[in-house]
């Protein structure tokens, strides 16, 4: 690893706390009870992707990663819509009316 | 290219052009177009019938020389024997069925197979080389397929096709065997060669395989005992078939290829066994079965049986006098049978009926066919007449039976006993013969029971049943006339040496064979009269041990087994099959690694685990181990979108930012099109009680793949650097020879853009397919 002791120390601070997170937000996803709390945690769950990536990019100190972490944020926000579309109406697409 | 491959070629040409003829002239039997031909190929026969006697034949031509496989033909005293009788009887069939068959019957379907017959019969006997005599003997199986079952609107006629062909298919097979070993150990595939080579086939451990395999072959065609069973079943086929493939020729081609062979396998005290044992169980077992038939047809079958095992224990005594009486038997049976199954045929279509005990008193109505039922069944009889051919040959049968004691100890062993079961087959032989002349035409008219008035048959119709009826007269005053130019050259290349072929004309009052013959005849009267005492016998013997209850029962067996082991494979659920493929992979990749693999992992080389690596392994594992439990379907997606996004962290963490890319995209993508089905999907209902024991099992099996799958990689880590890699190439040339930096995408378009435009392809088609799923789903609700 490279980089200097206090950003490895600041880091792993972070990703500590970020599975921490992710660990806490997958209990919420397995146990529920209802299926929002679940969207609501997965989507959660990508935002700690997102800082996790984060994270271990700067760790090991690459530029190559800022890609997945846009691609996170849209993906988490589609896949959360189309999850609250499904849940509301029963279908992610609707057909045309016409 | 020699004439005698002309002559052997010619029907099967010739069949070609039978449709056509049966076209052409609707008025003219198209039996006048074919007569010709077998007429043509017996005059050739008998004109090098002098020179070969003198000197074999042998003519090449080249087939598949690689393979040593070459259409070689080899004409010496033995096969013409068989190739006059298969054009000569082949004629008389012919002009007889000319009468026999209205045109209105498919008579071009009828001498196509004839013709298919007759030239796969001289092959069988011409050919020298074992493989091309195997082809032949498959087309006479084949072309008697199709001729037993020619009225094939009947059931039985089918029946009876489907079971002659069964049995001497399954007894060709096993002859290629021997063929193939036989081949194998002389080195070559030639006959003639391969014969001189006693020694080396006798002293070689497989030879009692191949004996018995060829010998399977030979009694199947011959219908010997226990085999013998298709044969009253292909009574079905019409009559001029039964006379020429079941009394004359296909049946005999067992007979051939034992005597061909006996060369080579005589010294073997197993072919003495295996040949005379059957041989003569066939006899007895035949002539014991046919008094007890009532079908013209099915007698005359049981007969063959028993005559051919006769010849067949002939063949197997081995000494001169046995082989010229067996030779002379083939001719001679060939003469009286052909025309007693003529007369058959006759009697069925002139009265309409072949039932013996509806037919009474025909010597009125046909005193010709009486007269020539009268010699034949005598002469099939042996009657002490010697101008019968008949008698004439089992005399010679009573010599070599009473003389074996001469040969060898093994044969003098069982010297004694021999005569004692020829005698026996000999009294119901003469029996059944009385019997079967007696019985439907004399007796008074009255108590018969005709469909049709019967009357004197055709003259045409008596032409062919004639000629052989002659021919047995004439043989049994001169038999001397045959013996010297066809017998004896026949004898010689059996026994590959001089013989001495004096057949006696009249034998002497006090001898052994006379007096046998005079008590078979004594005993068959006895035995003819008292016959319905028989019946309880009868019960008792055959009784539920038939050979026909035997094959029935494999048949239906092998069906029932086959159908249930398919219904316990083949349970069409998709669980059951796919724990079969996975209990299979277990068995044979953990056998595998069980057996030859060191289980010793390396841990050298591995690589330091970070703690957070630790942290997101659990995460999926966790994620991984609940979706077991959950029943919820859209809680169940969800739980497996977090291990597809723990995978796409792993990547990151592995340093893989394209894979992470594309992962979390799919993931996105998949959970979105679960999203979409569940929609139209019922709830996911609990799974239904099961066996435990089924549970226990399917655990077994899911943590034994589990197991597997990970000893497997983990062991599969010590070879990975056994061979240098080839990434750093990748590394080093994919900026000056590919242009990129991104060494992922330079290796999927530039160094293996194949696969990615395949990829494509995948994708391009399943689009295609959904698209078409979904689409023609809909035209079909329109319809």
């Amino acid at each position: 690893m490279t980089g200097t002791p206090i950003l490895m120390a600041s880091t792993s601070i972070g990703l500590i706390i970020v599975s921490v997170s992710i660990a806490m937000l997958l209990i919420r996803v397995i146990i529920g009870p209802t299926l929002p709390d679940r969207a609501a945690a997965l989507d959660t769950l990508g935002i700690n992707l997102i800082a996790m990536a984060g994270l271990l990019a700067i760790r090991l100190s690459t530029i190559h990663f800022n890609d997945v972490i846009l691609l996170i944020a849209i993906l988490t926000f589609i896949g959360t819509v189309a999850l609250a579309k499904f849940l509301v109406k029963g279908v992610v697409i609707e057909r045309n009316s016409r | 290219m020699h004439l005698l491959h002309v002559a052997i070629v010619l029907p099967l040409m010739y069949a070609l052009f039978a449709g056509l003829f049966a076209r052409w002239k609707r008025t003219i039997h198209t039996g006048w177009f074919i007569l010709p031909l077998p007429a043509l190929l017996f005059i050739y026969f008998i004109s090098i019938l002098p020179g070969v006697s003198q000197a074999p034949l042998f003519a090449s031509l080249h087939w598949i020389p690689s393979l040593n496989i070459n259409f070689d033909v080899y004409a010496d005293g033995l096969a013409l024997l068989f190739s006059l009788l298969i054009t000569g009887i082949g004629s008389l069939v012919i002009l007889y069925s000319i009468f026999y068959l209205h045109t209105s019957e498919k008579l071009g379907h009828f001498y196509t197979y004839l013709l298919i017959f007759m030239s796969a019969m001289l092959g069988i006997v011409l050919s020298d080389n074992l493989f091309v005599l195997y082809t032949f003997w498959e087309l006479t199986s084949i072309s008697s397929f199709l001729l037993i079952g020619f009225w094939n609107h009947r059931d039985k006629a089918r029946y009876g096709a489907q079971k002659s062909l069964l049995i001497t298919v399954a007894g060709g097979l096993s002859m290629l065997g021997a063929f193939f070993m036989l081949s194998h150990v002389t080195g070559t595939s030639s006959i003639r060669t391969l014969l001189l080579q006693t020694e080396t086939i006798l002293e070689h451990p497989l030879f009692p395989v191949m004996l018995i395999l060829i010998l399977f072959g030979a009694f199947a065609k011959s219908a010997q005992f226990p085999f013998h069973i298709w044969l009253p079943d292909a009574m079905e086929a019409p009559t001029p078939v039964s006379a020429y493939l079941h009394s004359a020729t296909m049946v005999k081609a067992g007979l051939y290829l034992v005597a061909r062979f006996s060369m080579a396998f005589t010294p073997s005290d197993l072919f003495f066994i295996l040949v005379t044992g059957v041989g003569l169980l066939t006899l007895c077992w035949g002539s014991y079965l046919a008094l007890k038939q009532t079908d013209l047809k099915a007698i005359l079958a049981y007969s063959t049986i028993s005559q051919l095992g006769m010849i067949m224990a002939m063949l197997g005594f081995g000494s001169s006098t046995a082989i010229l009486g067996a030779v002379f038997h083939i001719f001679n049976h060939a003469t009286f049978k052909g025309s007693l199954f003529m007369v058959a045929g006759i009697i069925d279509h002139e009265t309409g009926t072949r039932d013996i005990r509806r037919l009474r008193g025909l010597l009125t109505f046909m005193p010709i066919t009486a007269t020539l039922t009268l010699i034949a069944t005598f002469s099939m009889a042996g009657v002490p007449m010697p101008i019968l051919n008949g008698f004439l040959s089992k005399e010679m049968f009573f010599t070599a039976a009473t003389e074996l004691a001469k040969e060898g100890s093994l044969q003098a062993a069982v010297a004694p006993y021999v005569p004692i079961f020829a005698v026996f087959g000999s009294i119901f032989t003469f029996a059944y013969s009385m019997f079967l002349f007696f019985r439907p035409f004399t007796g008074s008219k009255d108590e018969a029971d005709f469909p049709n008035k019967p009357h004197e048959a055709p003259a045409g119709m008596l032409i062919s049943p004639s000629i052989l009826v002659a021919l047995v007269i004439v043989i049994g005053l001169f038999p001397n006339l045959i013996a010297g130019v066809l017998l004896a050259p026949a004898t010689e290349s059996i026994l590959g040496g001089k013989a001495v072929t004096d057949i006696y004309f009249w034998h002497g009052f006090f001898n052994l064979p006379f007096l046998l013959s005079c008590l078979v005849a004594t005993a068959g009267i006895l035995v003819y009269f008292f016959r319905k005492r028989l019946d309880g016998m009868y019960r008792i013997l055959p009784g539920k041990a038939s050979g026909n209850r035997l094959f029935d029962g494999l048949v239906y067996s092998l069906e029932a087994g086959s159908s249930r082991v398919n219904g316990r494979i083949m349970t069409g659920s998709l669980t059951d099959y796919f724990q079969i493929i996975l209990v299979f992979f277990v068995g044979v990749v953990g056998y595998t690694i069980v057996e030859k693999m060191p289980l010793d992992f390396m841990s050298s080389q591995l690589a330091s685990v970070e703690w957070y690596e630790w942290l997101i392994l659990l995460v999926i594992g966790l994620s991984a181990i609940v979706t077991l439990f959950i029943h919820h379907r859209i809680a169940l997606i969800l739980v497996i979108g977090v291990t597809g996004y723990g995978v796409a962290l792993l990547f990151v963490m592995f340093r893989a930012p394209d894979l992470a890319l594309t992962q979390l995209v799919i993931e996105t993508v998949t959970v979105a099109l679960f999203l979409l089905c569940f929609a139209h999907m019922p709830r996911l209902e609990k799974p239904g009680k099961k066996a435990p024991i089924r549970k226990i099992l399917q655990i077994v099996l899911s943590v034994g793949v589990g197991v597997i799958v990970a000893v497997t990689g983990i062991s599969s880590f010590r070879f990975g650097d056994q061979f240098e890699k080839i990434s750093a190439y990748f590394l080093e040339t994919s900026y000056t020879l590919g242009g990129g930096k991104n060494v992922v995408n330079t290796i999927l378009v530039d160094m293996r853009g194949l696969d990615t435009m395949l990829e494509i392809a995948v994708l391009g088609l399943a689009a295609i397919g959904i698209y078409v799923m979904i689409k023609v789903r809909d035209r079909e609700e329109l319809k």
